[in-house]
């Protein structure tokens, strides 16, 4: 491929003494400083730079700035992005490019060939799969082509930061009226955000043949930019896009070119006395057959690259139009030396003033359309009718077609922020109507396309708000402008050429490949509301995000159903209006920043015994547990088992949730909440509880101990922990505020340290105490406390193994002794710690719930067989109400049961669907717990099983995927069923 | 995102607030509840255009529960 230099004279934007090398799919080109790379690659004779989403077809530069979904490349190197659009991303030294969606190369790309398969890859496509005949069956194919770029591989060198802004005004956009707007507030005094998402500041000044003052537009806007940039209660942003526009007149920018340098991006979080959107307009597309074709640009785009850039974007022109400002666009190509073959203007009749104009193209062909693009990966030629009749007229040889459809005012942002719409019959396009947030809108976001009165409603609104917001105003001052198209924009309403072939593909969504034959597939398939029809195409889903899909999809379909623009309605415009990256939202806020870990104070001891740590929930960092060396897990965890079963264990269990409750109505809170009562409750004498929530599901479990007469200790998951703060936090300040308690979280308060076995008591009487730890001094579920080592405690007799177990609590700050003098203490009782993993294995074979296992969120006490813990006498708990009127009506429920698979070698998995025959497809239940039992040398399970009280010895089977494992039903309980163990 | 006046702490980011929903009666007793009425308060909300009272509590802060008047539409925030 021979490379041509596109290159001409002029180009206000670049400064031709500084080159920039780059490279863009493995070779290397030069540019220069103040080039996008779109710009670069077009004067290198680039003009083929990716393959389309679904079709896999050539693309190339189709637009300008966001706008030109279709240029997206990724981006090489340290901080490898992908997904980058080349008509935003500023040329620098080295940058390396390369397509995206073409596989081997981009020339020959074997993906291409599912164009072929077009006709059986209609629109919703991708829904269509999951209805028939599966979706398995086309989901390798799917992902394999999907997506566009690649995930980059490492994380970025420089970092993602994130600042909190406060000003009285944020002006959006740096155009023309956004420019003005700045003056006018900032000249108040205003503290002023004045964000723009392009490169440069100046908008469509930058590539406009107006004078202002006798000034080019370049000279206007630097010296306003001059100006306020000397402000200091100004803020200038460059390359930053507001993208959300959130409630409280709250905005969100993403500035991807930040200072200082160290930082990749930051994410700016402004929250503004009044918004100024002067976003300005986007021009449109008209679709017709092939308008994707390299080659086929905006009319906009290309006097932007020609003025702004000095790069031909071709060398032969078709203009095809249905308003007045494509021909700013026939004056920069003649201006360029670009001939002119043609314009085309749907229109029958046009000024004087245009028609003079048109006068610089061989052709000029009124009343007519262009039908058709020839050419693959370059124009070649365009096919042109007249608008009556259906046969092609002309063939046209050209590179380059210019299109305008007219102009969208860019009403993103506004429509985020709650404000309505309206369809606007001049100039055929919806602009803002009532606005619900302290906002204004000002220029070409609201249809003012004409420079004048762009700069004049900027100034304008820049005044509001300044006046708004209680600052004294500024006069308008008076500008004179000269443009030479200075003629009222008049446009004719003109959506779309259907192809005359049936595979013809004629695109409304470049990024998204939708064609207008898919939306008519959708709307004779039924789909008749347009937020429907937007997700059933994906038209201006995606990268689009309504840039330049929407306003002509709706054209479509109000054409097609034979009703206004109006009544079709737009779909909502959501955050965000171009895509973020992740890191913005974290920024520094990663990892254990976000979310920091929990430790207790007997963590590093666990560490240093070789414990192996997890996150136990609720980011309570936990022993798993405790290996010797060459032992395996599964023997360790053995041995911890036999541990507590036949000596004495020691287990950390600090994180447990812990809350002190205080006051005379203690005992009413605690009645509330649990289903059992609470009343007369020895002072030292604890309780096990259900709560549930008021929807008469269970929602926590855990033992309660009443320390005095108005003061009680409550406990409750580890991973619960937060949300049993808030729910008691709330129920006593919102839904019983009349009732006189108070609670403490005091879960870090106090560490515990759980001796567990039948040896447990003859070692805690081993050591220095003034507590009696005899059986008939201190019985089950009591407490006592007193000095143990020297440390005061708080000893409670609750038992999570099942075995004989005391929980010394501790200040936090002794916990570490605690357990050292335990450790050593035992050491002739041969203790050894216990991780959560053995523990696991305890509770099930004592068939103990666990939240998460068998409390799922569906289940009521009934369900697990413990009727016993809802009380009979209270008339009052949470959820009591929800669980009767449920009960009333469900006749099958499911219940807790054990599980002896018939292998007693075979361990079913947890979550595993439970079948009543090995054919069957109806899961009756599941596998809640699954674990090797060392004292029962067999394994053992806990599940829910549809009436599963009432089969009992019944064989059920586990769908482990596919593989199927019978099992024989039991009661949930597998060791020492009287519970004589625990109470010894 | 809003901005929320915590009595204690001023003015304060939104992410720092738990809303507990539109303010309601006191939990009524269950027995004085019909099913109905039982169901109607546990899952009945008026969700209401316009202006309602809320619970706010300024929970990753004070911890301070108060209310405020929000409209629901647009946001506002009446703390007055």
């Amino acid at each position: 491929m021979s490379i041509r230099s596109n290159r001409i004279a002029g180009g206000d934007l670049i400064v031709r003494s500084q080159k920039i090398r780059f490279e863009f799919n493995g070779r290397k080109y030069t540019g220069f400083q103040g080039d996008t790379l779109a710009s670069a690659l077009m004067a290198n004779g680039i003009d083929f730079v990716s393959r389309s989403f679904k079709y896999h077809r050539p693309r190339g530069f189709s637009a300008s700035g966001y706008a030109d979904v279709s240029s997206m490349v990724q981006i090489d190197g340290d901080e490898d992005t992908p997904n980058v659009l080349a008509s935003v991303t500023p040329l620098s030294e080295g940058l390396t490019a390369r397509s995206v969606n073409c596989w081997p190369s981009l020339e020959f790309d074997v993906g291409t060939a599912l164009r072929l398969l077009s006709p059986i890859i209609p629109a919703g496509f991708y829904y269509k799969t999951f209805m028939w005949p599966h979706w398995h069956l086309f989901e390798p194919f799917i992902r394999k082509i999907a997506g566009f770029g690649n995930a980059p591989n490492s994380i970025p060198v420089r970092c993602f930061g994130k600042s909190y802004d406060y000003c009285d005004v944020l002006i959006v956009g740096a155009g023309p009226s956004g420019l003005s707007a700045g003056l006018a507030a900032s000249r108040s005094g205003a503290r002023v955000i004045l964000a723009d998402d392009m490169l440069q500041p100046g908008g469509g000044l930058l590539s406009s043949s107006a004078t202002i003052d006798g000034k080019s537009g370049i000279e206007w806007v630097s010296e306003v930019v001059e100006e306020l940039d000397a402000n200091p209660s100004v803020t200038r942003l460059q390359n930053a896009t507001a993208w959300g526009y959130l409630e409280g007149n709250h905005v969100v920018i993403s500035e991807r070119s930040p200072t200082p340098e160290n930082l990749l991006r930051r994410s700016r979080r402004v929250w503004a006395k009044q918004v100024i959107i002067a976003t300005g307009a986007f021009e449109r597309p008209i679709v017709f057959e092939n308008n994707d074709r390299p080659g086929v640009m905006q009319a906009s785009a290309v006097s932007s690259y020609i003025r702004n850039y000095a790069v031909k974007p071709g060398q032969k022109a078709v203009v095809f139009t249905n308003n007045n400002s494509a021909y700013r666009t026939v004056s920069d190509l003649s201006r360029a030396g670009i001939s002119i073959a043609a314009v085309v203007d749907v229109r029958s009749r046009v000024d004087d003033h245009v028609v003079k104009v048109a006068s610089q193209a061989t052709d000029f062909y009124q009343d007519s359309i262009v039908q058709t693009v020839y050419g693959n990966k370059r124009v070649t030629g365009v096919g042109i009718r007249s608008r009556e009749t259906g046969r092609i007229k002309r063939k046209i040889d050209c590179d380059l077609v210019c299109v305008s459809g007219g102009w969208n005012p860019i009403v993103h942002l506004f429509s985020q922020s709650g404000g309505s719409l309206d369809y606007n019959e001049q100039i055929h396009a919806f602009i803002p109507a009532q606005l619900l947030q302290k906002s204004l809108v000002a220029g070409a976001a609201r249809g003012r396309f004409n420079l004048r009165d762009s700069l004049r409603d900027g100034f304008e609104a820049g005044k509001l708000a300044a006046e708004t917001i209680g600052l004294p105003v500024q006069a308008q001052p008076s500008l004179k402008v000269i443009d030479r198209f200075d003629a009222e924009y008049s446009i004719e309403e003109f959506w779309s050429v259907p192809p005359i072939n049936r595979l013809g593909k004629a695109f409304v969504d470049l990024a998204g490949d939708v064609t207008v034959n898919d939306l008519h597939l959708a709307l004779r398939e039924g789909y008749e509301s347009i937020e429907h029809l937007k997700r059933y195409t994906t038209a201006g889903m995606g990268l689009d995000q309504g840039k330049t899909a929407n306003v002509t999809a709706i054209g479509i379909v109000a054409k097609h159903a034979g009703v206004s623009m109006a009544e079709v309605g737009t779909t909502t415009f959501r955050p965000p209006y171009t895509p973020v990256e992740f890191g913005e939202f974290a920024g520094s806020c990663t990892e254990d920043v976000v979310l920091p870990y929990r430790y207790t104070p007997m963590t590093e001891w666990h560490k240093s015994a070789g414990a192996v740590m997890f996150e136990a929930g609720a980011r309570w960092v936990r022993p798993s547990y405790y290996p010797l060396s060459g032992e395996s897990m599964d023997q360790a965890i053995q041995r911890e088992c036999r541990t507590v079963r036949q000596g004495v264990g020691i287990y950390d269990g600090s994180p447990l949730a812990k809350f002190a409750i205080k006051g005379a109505d203690s005992e009413t809170l605690l009645d509330l909440m649990y289903t059992n009562s609470f009343q007369n409750l020895d002072i030292q004498q604890g309780k096990y509880g259900v709560m549930l929530h008021e929807d008469g599901r269970i929602f926590d479990d855990g033992v309660t101990f009443r320390l005095s007469d108005d003061e009680y200790l409550m406990s409750g998951a580890t991973g619960n922990g937060i949300l049993l703060e808030t729910r008691l936090d709330s129920f006593i300040n919102v839904e019983r505020p009349d009732l006189n308690v108070l609670f403490t979280p005091v879960t870090s308060q106090w560490a515990n340290a759980t001796v567990c076995g039948p040896l447990a008591r003859t070692l805690l009487e081993s050591v220095e105490s003034d507590i009696n730890f005899a059986a008939d001094a201190f019985p089950f579920m009591h407490m006592r406390e007193g000095v143990f080592a020297d440390m005061s405690v708080r000893i409670f007799r609750v038992s999570f193994t099942g075995e004989l177990s005391f929980e010394i609590n501790t200040p936090a700050r002794y916990g570490l002794d605690l357990w050292t003098h335990l450790i050593k203490a035992g050491d002739q009782f041969d203790i050894c710690p216990i991780g959560s993993e053995a523990n696991h294995v305890l509770r099930v074979e004592k068939g103990f719930i666990s939240l998460g296992h068998e409390v799922d969120g569906t289940i009521d006490p009934y369900d697990l067989g413990m009727a016993w813990i809802v009380s009979k006498k209270k008339s009052d708990f949470i959820g009591m109400k929800a669980m009767q009127i449920r009960r009333k009506n469900d006749d099958t429920r499911q219940h807790l049961i054990g599980l002896l698979p018939i292998n007693s070698s075979e361990l079913l998995p947890e979550g595993a669907p439970l079948i009543s025959t090995i054919k069957s497809t109806r899961a009756e239940g599941f596998v809640s717990a699954s674990v090797w039992s060392s004292t029962l040398d067999r394994t053992i399970a806990l599940g829910l099983l549809a009436n599963g009280r009432e089969r009992l010895d019944e064989t059920v089977y586990a769908n482990a995927n596919g593989t199927i494992i019978p099992a024989i039903v039991c009661k949930p309980i597998f060791y020492d069923s009287d519970g004589r163990k625990m109470r010894m | 995102m809003l901005l929320i006046r915590c009595p204690w702490c001023g003015l304060r980011s939104e992410s720092e607030f738990h809303c507990n929903g539109e303010v309601r009666p006191i939990r009524p007793h269950s027995s004085s509840l019909t099913d109905q009425q039982s169901v109607q308060h546990t899952c009945d909300r008026l969700n209401f255009k316009g202006w309602i009272e809320e619970d706010w509590c300024h929970s990753k802060g004070c911890g301070e529960w108060f209310r405020l008047n929000r409209h629901t539409v647009t946001h506002e925030i009446d703390q007055d």
